[in-house]
């Protein structure tokens, strides 16, 4: 058995006096899980993700993340909402933006940028500035700049959240391509279950007040998964059942 | 003709042609007042030596304070940006600066420094400092709070998050700053000729000349020192303009084309 990519114990935090945002949180993650967190707004999806990050320290309980305390380890990358781009670099120096931090040798830098590059599909727009870019193109420059860090676990906090259906369903097909050659294990925030569905190995429900794991999920689909997925009854009917238990936890249904 | 050029040189046609009409429409005991353009700019070639030798003076001075003022900006922004605490106890006196009246400040230069050229360099500097420590502070403070999260993630020094993050995300808000000071500095600069000035050795600036010529009731010459002034300031707006175009244009909204 290996070791675990992700392993938390009791992990409680909470912001000043409030009550706990995340209470008694115990997760384990093996390598190559692909584990969707959903849940309704504000039950602690994102601070999830920042605690594995090192962004931010529990309240209580232990978080081992690839052997070694959050924010230790330099083989994680993060993913944000919005693509969070320097506007005044062209997309290759964004995507080898975090690898100057490190000082990598130029070489090195791009080698990775490259093939960051071609695994996003941007290598025809390395002189573009951000603004020129699309939606879904800026997220997958995003995407690129995570991916040229050599991740072992990747976290991504809704990030085609503000795509449109299309592209998303594209993005979706393109992570797991680049999954299936790259092999991180991937925590991934968002509100659609059928993209969770889709991508995932694992669906986690969270439900808030305190945000607490309700539901885990296995989802047991072969890989490669195509488009041709989305219309099998089995992945319809998986689709239904992960939003009926999810409208179990949703405030506004709670209560008829 | 480009379609940039053509409004603003319609403009200033209706300009000239408003002005002409006003000149006809005086009584011609009160023409004095609005000379026209014709005899303005025969009062500045029978002046020229004289008119010139200002200009260069005064663009000297309004240079002076202006590059002083956007050093001491920089720098000071930079402590200023650093922490909350620095703020708190620097940023009320950086205030005082603008609002000490220059009336007042002019006496006590000329007892300090003496009347001259250093007095007239400290008013352009006095004048033009704030706006450019207000914006550079804002500016440096400005960047994205996920990319601030981002540097950390990737360890970045301070250094490099100063270096790679917040001087870029502060370069529009510089140029913000910049611009209104090269409007203000050779405004300073008239100013504080006018009130810390001298006339000896030949040290006189656009400021003194219209002084000169209010006294002398060369009306003329007094507009030609005001024209002469607003080219400079022209002159000014335009160098930082184009400066902030070369800095800007390839990624910043506001040059969106
Ligand atoms: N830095 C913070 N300070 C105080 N409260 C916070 C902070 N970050 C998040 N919270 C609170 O924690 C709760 C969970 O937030 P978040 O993790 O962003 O939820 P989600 O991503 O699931 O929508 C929210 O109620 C939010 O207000
Ligand atoms: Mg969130």
């Amino acid at each position: 058995m290996p070791s675990p990519v992700v392993q938390l114990t009791s992990v409680t935090k909470r912001f000043g006096d409030a009550p706990p945002v995340l209470d008694g949180i115990d997760l384990t993650a093996q390598p190559g899980e692909f584990i969707s967190l959903i849940g309704p707004s504000g039950c602690g999806k994102s601070t999830l993700l920042r605690l594995l990050s090192g962004l931010t320290p529990p309240t209580a309980g232990t978080l081992d993340v690839l052997g070694a305390p959050p924010g230790e380890t330099d083989r994680l990358a993060y993913v944000f909402q919005d693509p969070t781009l320097l506007p005044w670099l062209d997309v290759t120096g964004n995507v080898e933006a975090l690898l100057r931090l490190r000082n990598l040798p130029a070489a090195e830098r791009a080698a990775r940028r490259e093939q960051a590059l071609r695994l996003v599909r941007l290598t025809d727009h390395a002189r573009h500035y951000p603004r020129q870019l699309s939606g879904g193109q800026k997220m997958r420059v995003s995407l690129a700049r995570a991916l040229t860090l050599r991740p072992d676990l990747l976290l991504l906090d809704e990030p085609f959240g503000a795509l449109d259906e299309m592209t998303r369903d594209h993005l979706n097909e393109e992570l797991l391509a680049i999954r299936a050659e790259q092999n991180w294990t991937a925590f991934f925030v968002t509100h659609s279950v059928a993209e969770a569905v889709f991508l995932s190995t694992r669906i986690l429900i969270l439900a808030p007040h305190p945000g607490r794991i309700v539901a885990d999920i296995a989802i047991d689909f072969p890989h490669p998964r195509t488009d041709e997925l989305r219309r099998t009854d089995a992945y319809l009917r998986l689709v239904a059942e992960v939003s009926r238990q999810l409208r179990a936890v949703e405030p506004s249904h709670a209560t008829p | 003709m480009s379609r940039r050029l053509l409004p603003p040189l319609l403009t200033g046609v209706l300009i000239l042609l408003a002005w002409l009409a006003l000149h006809t429409a005086l009584p011609p005991s009160q023409k004095f007042l609005l000379p026209t353009p014709g005899r303005i700019l025969a009062a500045a070639s029978e002046r020229a030596p004289e008119l010139a030798a200002a200009t260069g003076w005064t663009a000297a001075a309004a240079l002076g304070g202006f590059a002083l003022a956007a050093t001491v900006a920089v720098g000071f922004s930079l402590l200023l940006a650093s922490s909350r605490l620095v703020r708190a106890a620097l940023y009320p006196y950086v205030m005082v600066l603008q609002m000490v009246p220059i009336i007042i400040i002019a006496p006590i230069l000329i007892l300090w420094v003496g009347p001259g050229l250093p007095s007239v360099i400290i008013v352009t500097f006095l004048i033009s400092f704030f706006p450019m420590v207000v914006n550079n502070t804002q500016g440096l403070l400005s960047a994205d709070q996920n990319l601030v999260d981002l540097f950390r993630m990737g360890k970045a020094t301070p250094w490099q998050q100063l270096w790679l993050l917040r001087v870029p995300a502060a370069l529009p808000y510089f140029f913000a700053g910049l611009r209104i000071a090269a409007v203000l500095a050779p405004i300073g600069a008239l100013t504080g000729d006018y009130l810390v000035g001298t006339t000896s050795g030949g040290d006189a600036g656009l400021g003194i000349t219209a002084m000169i010529c209010s006294t002398r009731s060369e009306i003329p010459a007094l507009y030609a020192t005001a024209l002469i002034a607003c080219a400079l300031g022209w002159l000014f707006v335009g160098t930082v303009s184009a400066a902030s175009w070369a800095a800007l244009h390839r990624w910043h909204d506001s040059y969106n084309h």
